[in-house]
């Protein structure tokens, strides 16, 4: 058993002081010092990677930071992991539940204490819990299972477990992201009625620039690591908060760019399909892609983008609209992929792009086994020519391997990358789509990958970039679009790039 | 990770095809070690229940592989369970479990029999190929459904197979105790003799009959797709990764559908050897565990089909000991599942062994 939580009793006062995580040599959070004030709703903004998770990972014990302390009421405190976090009355709602669905709200509830007998007397358990129901300011049905309630509900559940669990500084992780609109402003309004009342200090990750106006008392913003400003929500506008966010961007051209952009390659026009949750929808009005351009999307995680490439790559089935290649419908069937020429880099290699247990030779074939030098379809494997083939292209785009027999699931990162980018790229290519094609590599990897998508377009390709790095849109696009919700809000040329412009697009405020 | 990125580190040739020859001998060998765990566990198993493990195995032996007689016996046990075995190894390769070959076993019988029922009279060749037909439809038709259901539905292929083996099983009892019944058949309800002009004979040399050729022949056919077409190139990027197969435009759905209906096809074909080499009618011996013995003998081999051949008859050779072993040792006939089981869970649990060990890794020992 373990030992009996001694909960405070009021909202806390929470303070990071000089918090640095470095992992081996990249500095995820630069010297990071935060107040959050007792009884106050904080937003905490920042783009991907811009060390929110960081920070709160460091606050709730699951990393330990390199360097710096917490305070809460203004003593120090040391936070080896989650449960000395919870002990002394921190706790996070994450964007994702973690409710178990089968059982019910009062079960969740009662499991989920550190110190849940081993036998449990339910109709004790249930008159302590219609008690502290009676001093919640909301209801959430207690007797249904956890996987009939609605979304929402479960985030009022999940809170309501954080309170039930007497936790009195509470990080909310993106907390709406799987929300309507109208039950998003249900429990931000409940979180900041429970902040007023003094309950609750509570600290929200969010994207969404309205929720913060609407109901965060302070923001303060992250950028790559550095804790950039903190104040009064009323301070700001959201035009101040989208520029401290993203900041002076430098763009780097990271090569020489070559010729005009020609005809237009892609075309979607009003393609309709479902999002990953089925609730929204994802809507692609128009969608051009000419010879010789880099179209860069922007945007940030979770607006579309993923389904975006699914729809692309044709596994998502469209409910309207349609897609040209070269003039002709394109439904990214094997045979039409191949005679217009079109090829992908999806994100995460090894996941959306690799037979893990398959050699890289037979990687690198994934394009091409099935067709002879002629390009006629063949029912036998050549495998010399496979073999030969692999190395050519192994050598030609310097992937690093003990052998080409070997799983390419040995390979690091990077050359997991750049053996992808051997089959993709060899040959004519009209087309290629980008998803996040350098997402976990590193620079060396990074620099040669972005040179040799920018020698593709120079040489004729039109190149789509969906990415959710918005230096990296910056650095290659030659025109940039910018999805939010589902939908593309904005375009501008990359000459004419305003990053702020760019950035309140992102965030859902123009 | 360095800036250098110099391709391929320079080896010398031998220690390649070293590392070649060691990356093929990983699943041999650690198959072996758990196929002796197995029988060792069993041989624990047996002194539990104060009988000799060395005289069984001695038994085994002798019943199984000792004498031409015992030979035979093994070579004909095996003709079946070749073909069960694949119908779970073709699924495999696509990433799926198909654990129901015995529904295809019987209802391939079945179809074998009526073929033979209703069609008299022509020549034996073509009497012999239309019941081939009909066993390879039935069966093939019965697991490409699980398939279709899998790719379609997200039915678990591995619930739906083994539920529709029982289904199968009914679906025959009620065909020869009804429709197909020889009214002449009076203890052991079945369809009828088929003529002899359609018995399969015995091939020569071997005292088995030629279903054990079929069952070669076709663990070969089957390496030669997975192996060296681009059907089967196909088939294993789907397996190893359906999201990149999808990217690359390949036809998931067809390949699903149609490497369950082959391995079906041939579970079919199993079964109508059943009947026209051995019973000579299609009757209830038809479900007699072969689809599940091919589920332990494609396991054992790793879904591999050459592998499948010398895994299949060591495994009849044990199925060909029971009789002995049950009048030696006055142990019941069920002994050998038994031995069966304690082998399976081995190998299952030897799949965590897998990357472990660095001796099967080369490209590893140079990283240092």
């Amino acid at each position: 058993m373990s030992e009996p939580e001694h909960s405070p009793d009021h909202a806390l006062a929470v303070e990071t002081v000089g918090l640095t995580m470095r992992f081996g040599a990249f500095t995820a959070l630069d010297n990071a010092s935060l107040k959050f004030k007792p009884g106050t709703f904080h937003a905490l903004l920042g783009e991907n990677g811009a060390g929110k998770s960081t920070l709160v990972k460091c606050m709730m014990g699951f990393y330990r930071p390199t360097d710096g302390q917490m305070m809460i009421d203004g003593r120090e405190v040391d936070i080896p992991d989650p449960r000395a976090a919870h002990a002394l009355g921190l706790g996070m709602v994450y964007q994702h539940f973690t409710l178990v669905p089968s059982l019910t709200a009062a079960e969740n509830l009662v499991i989920s204490r550190e110190d849940a007998p081993t036998i449990i007397n339910w109709r004790a358990e249930r008159e302590k819990l219609d008690a502290f129901m009676k001093t919640m300011p909301f209801k959430v049905p207690l007797e249904q299972p956890v996987n009939r309630l609605a979304a929402g509900e479960k985030q009022k559940l999940e809170l309501l477990k954080q309170l039930y669990l007497g936790r009195k500084f509470l990080i909310l992780d993106e907390p709406t992201s799987v929300l309507t609109p109208a039950e998003a402003d249900e429990l931000l309004g409940m979180v900041r009625g429970m902040t007023q009342s003094g309950a609750l200090t509570a600290v929200m990750i969010t994207h969404k620039f309205r929720e913060v106006s609407a109901f965060a008392d302070d923001v303060s913003v992250l950028r790559r690591g550095v804790h950039v400003g903190s104040g009064r929500v009323g301070d700001y506008t959201h035009a101040d908060l989208a520029a401290m966010m993203i900041g002076e961007k430098t763009i780097q051209q990271s090569a020489e760019r070559r010729g005009e952009a020609g005809e237009a390659i892609l075309s979607v026009s009003n393609a309709l399909a479902p999002d990953r949750s089925g609730l929204k929808t994802i809507d692609i009005e128009s969608l051009k892609v000419r010879a010789g351009e880099i179209v860069g999307i922007a945007g940030v995680s979770g607006n579309g983008q993923m389904e975006l490439m699914e729809i692309l790559t044709g596994q998502r089935p469209l409910t309207g609209g349609r897609i040209e290649v070269e003039g002709r419908p394109y439904h990214a069937s094997r045979r039409e992929a191949r005679n217009l020429k079109v090829r992908y880099l999806p994100e995460e290699p090894l996941r959306n792009a690799c037979a893990p247990k398959m050699s890289v030779a037979e990687n690198i074939a994934f394009r091409t086994f099935d067709i002879d030098r002629a390009g006629k379809p063949r029912f036998w494997l050549d495998k010399t020519a496979m073999t030969a083939r692999g190395r050519e292209l192994v050598d030609a785009f310097k992937v690093k391997t003990a052998s080409i027999d070997s799983e390419i699931a040995s390979l690091s990162g990077g050359n997991v990358q750049r053996a992808v980018l051997a089959r993709e790229l060899t040959g004519e290519v009209d087309l290629l789509i980008i998803s996040n094609p350098c997402f976990g590599l590193d620079f060396s990897a990074i620099a040669e990958i972005r040179a040799r998508i920018v020698a593709a377009r120079n040489s004729g390709t039109a190149v789509l970039l969906i990415s959710e790095d918005l230096d990296e849109i910056l650095e290659l696009s030659d025109r940039i679009l910018v999805m939010a919700e589902g939908r593309l809000v904005y375009e501008t040329t990359a000459a004419a790039a305003d990053t702020n412009e760019i950035g309140a697009h992102m965030t859902g405020h123009e | 990770m360095s800036a250098d990125i110099t391709a391929e580190t320079p080896a010398k040739g031998t220690s390649l095809q070293l590392g070649h020859i060691l990356r093929r001998a990983e699943p041999i060998i650690i198959s072996l070690i758990a196929m002796l765990a197995g029988l060792a566990l069993f041989g624990l198993f047996l002194l539990a229940v104060g009988k000799s493990p060395i005289t069984f195995y001695e038994l085994v032996y002798k019943a199984g592989f000792g004498s031409a007689f015992s030979w035979q016996n093994t070579l004909s046990r095996a003709a079946p369970l070749l073909l069960s075995a694949l119908c779970v190894a073709l699924p495999a390769r696509l990433g799926l479990v198909v654990i129901g070959g015995e529904g295809a076993i019987v209802l391939g019988g079945v179809a074998a029999g009526a073929a033979g029922m209703y069609l008299p009279g022509l020549p034996g060749a073509i009497g012999i190929a239309a019941m081939m037909i009909a066993a390879a439809i039935a069966g093939g038709a019965w697991i490409g459904a699980v398939g279709a259901m899998r790719h379609y539905r997200g039915v678990n292929e591995t619930i739906s197979s083994l539920l529709m083996a029982y289904i199968a099983i009914a679906l025959m009892n009620h065909l020869v105790e009804g429709p197909l019944r020889d009214p002449a058949s009076l203890n052991k309800p079945s369809t009828a003799p088929i003529e002899a002009a359609y018995r399969i004979g015995e091939m020569p040399f071997l005292g088995t009959h030629w279903g054990l050729g079929l069952g070669v022949l076709a663990c070969i056919a089957c390496w030669v797709l997975i192996d060296r077409t681009s059907w089967g190139f196909a088939a294993r990027i789907a397996g190893g990764n359906t999201r990149a197969a999808e990217v690359q435009g390949l036809p998931v759905g067809r390949l699903v559908i149609g490497f369950t209906a082959l391995g079906g096809a041939l579970a079919g074909l199993a079964g109508m050897m059943e009947v026209a080499a051995v019973h000579g009618s299609a009757n209830a011996s038809l479900a007699a565990g072969y689809g599940y013995t091919g589920i332990l003998i494609a396991f054992l081999a790793r879904h591999n089909p050459l592998a499948i051949i010398p895994v299949a008859l060591l495994l009849a050779g044990f199925e060909a000991s029971s009789g002995l072993v049950q009048r030696r040792l006055d142990l019941p006939d069920a002994t050998v599942l038994v031995l069966q089981g304690f082998v399976f869970i081995t190998i299952l649990l030897s799949e965590t062994a897998y990357g472990r060990f660095k001796l099967f890794r080369p490209d590893e020992w140079r990283r240092k």
